[in-house]
């Protein structure tokens, strides 16, 4: 996944999530932490979806995580995707609770399974900005 | 409470498969066109127009832009998008807006030149879009990996095999083989799809619906006119909505859908239960997707929507005939034209006389039309007669 990710998409910045990219970019992953129910939420926005509160702080996240489901996609979506391909889109159930999209990066990522325990790395899309991938950790 | 309200007075598709000499609008024109001739009503009767919207064609105001093709002036009129399930929902808003005497004679029609009117990467790129700029597209996802994250799940958590899904395909393509109306294709096994090329994983290039020029339109009005009618109308027994997310990162769960809730609300309103349906046109843009639908609409025991589809049942010919037209997956899909192919089936299964493919029981059809992720849906139950 190393090879040619610069050439990979860079996200869409929305002014909800600039503490969140931010972090990215020092290697670290935070989530917004509510005041009003103690739940961590992603999505990045306004409101809690839980409670409604608008009360929240930027809190760090453990990187830990269980991969709830998985796809090996074959048919990428353009020229980038497609030297990578394939590989694997996963979503991940972190430690603190939301559920977060990823590939699984490294070696033995074709061998991700439901379940298996994952953490958090970081990678370049461009000088100016990281995303956070997953690698396997344990099944 | 829309029961015995409303009542579909035509229904029709365009031509469908390619036809790279028409455009996205005047496919929709085409359908409209012999929705109208279906119901005997004109276009000098329409007062009320709902369209969907378009991804091939550079059309922002798209009911504004069809009345205007059209050259009608309608009172009442909007464009919907709730991807899949947007014809459900414009059968609703339709049969509201008759049933407060708001619109009188309301023409749906969606679809669009999905097959022509774009390369074929133009088109993953373009519905890639259903992912989340942020969050889900710098991973890659292509549309079936949404589906197929569902699809792993499922498998996981219910033992729904890669067969069963397979079957759903098999079912649809020899459905379709017995509709004059889809395009020629040949008779495939449950070996030919699990041999057909890896899209993303668990689904394969069979598993995937098709990409079509198509557009499909119906005219809705009161009951007060089904006696004028130049054939039989669909009463509109039963509908229900329910949106739950639209990115498949934020569902809450992906073996539970809003379609239980959608479906409970349809059966509650028609005052029916599953075991009243006679047969269903399902959501099919994946093959698990029927499988699920199944589930959740109670026409099926959760975990044996599989089942369904193995054992035949949903053969026309079956205990539940399903997809009776050959669904997306081997009728048309083009944008929002999917669900609406389902309703145009259902009112001519309903009606009777469609020869090889025509159910032996037709008084009620189940439509399910999902949109999204599993993100949103709406169910409609449809009956010969009121109830
Ligand atoms: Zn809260």
């Amino acid at each position: 996944m190393d090879d040619g990710a610069a050439d990979l998409p860079a996200p869409y910045l929305s002014a909800d999530a600039g503490p969140y990219w931010r972090a990215a970019q020092e290697d670290r992953l935070v989530m917004q932490l509510c005041y009003g129910c103690g739940s961590y939420r992603f999505f990045p926005g306004l409101l809690c979806p839980k409670c409604g509160s608008d009360e929240q702080v930027w809190g760090p996240c453990s990187g830990q995580g269980t991969v709830y489901s998985l796809t090996m996609v074959h048919r990428a979506p353009n020229p980038a995707f497609r030297s990578i391909a394939p590989y694997i889109v996963a979503l991940i159930d972190l430690e603190e609770g939301p559920r977060m999209m990823a590939n699984i990066v490294g070696a033995d990522r074709l061998e991700t399974a439901i379940g298996d325990r994952v953490k958090v790395c970081f990678e370049a899309r461009g000088p100016e900005i990281k995303v956070p991938q997953f690698v396997r950790v344990g099944s | 409470m829309l029961r015995n309200k409303a009542i579909i007075a035509g229904a029709a598709d365009s031509d469908v498969g390619k036809t790279p000499h028409m455009s996205g609008l005047a496919l929709n024109a085409q359908a409209a066109q012999r929705a109208l001739d279906d119901s005997g009503l004109s276009l000098d009767d329409v007062d009320g127009l709902i369209t969907a919207y378009s991804m091939t064609e550079p059309y922002f105001m798209l009911g504004s832009v069809m009345a205007e093709y059209l050259g009608i002036e309608p009172t009442f009129c909007a464009s919907l998008t709730v991807g899949g399930a947007t014809p459900g929902a414009a059968l609703h808003q339709a049969a509201m807006a008759i049933a407060a005497g708001e619109a009188h004679v309301v023409l749906i029609t969606v679809g669009e030149n999905r097959a022509t009117g774009q390369s074929r990467n133009d088109a993953v790129k373009a519905l890639s879009h259903v992912g989340h700029p942020a969050f889900e597209m710098p991973y890659g996802p292509i549309v079936p990996s949404f589906y197929a994250l569902i699809a792993q799940r499922y498998m996981h958590e219910y033992g729904t095999t890669r067969e069963q899904m397979a079957h759903v395909a098999v079912a649809a393509r020899e459905h379709a083989r017995q509709n004059p109306a889809a395009p020629a294709a040949k008779a495939i096994e449950v070996a030919d799809v699990l041999a057909s090329k890896p899209i993303s994983e668990p689904l394969n290039l069979l598993d995937c619906c098709l990409i079509s020029d198509a557009a499909s339109a119906i005219v809705v009005t009161a009951p007060d006119r089904a006696g004028d009618l130049a054939n039989p109308p669909a009463w509109l027994l039963g509908i229900g909505q329910c949106h739950t997310h639209e990115h498949v990162t934020m569902a809450k769960d992906l073996t539970q859908f809003g379609s239980a809730t959608s479906g409970a609300a349809a059966y509650k309103m028609a005052g029916l239960g599953p075991a009243d349906v006679d047969f269903a046109e399902l959501y099919d843009c994946f093959t698990i997707v029927p499988i699920i639908e199944a589930e959740e609409l109670g026409l099926a025991a959760k975990g044996a929507g599989g089942q369904l589809f193995e054992s035949g049942e949903s053969r026309i010919g079956g205990r539940l005939p399903i997809n009776t037209h050959g669904g997306l997956l081997s009728y048309a899909q083009a944008g929002a034209s999917g669900g609406m192919h389902a309703i145009v089936e259902a009112v001519r299964q309903l009606r009777g006389g469609e020869g090889l493919r025509q159910v032996a029981k037709h008084d009620i059809a189940l439509v399910h039309t999902e949109g999204g992720v599993l993100s949103s849906h709406v169910t409609i139950i449809l009956g010969r007669d009121a109830h």
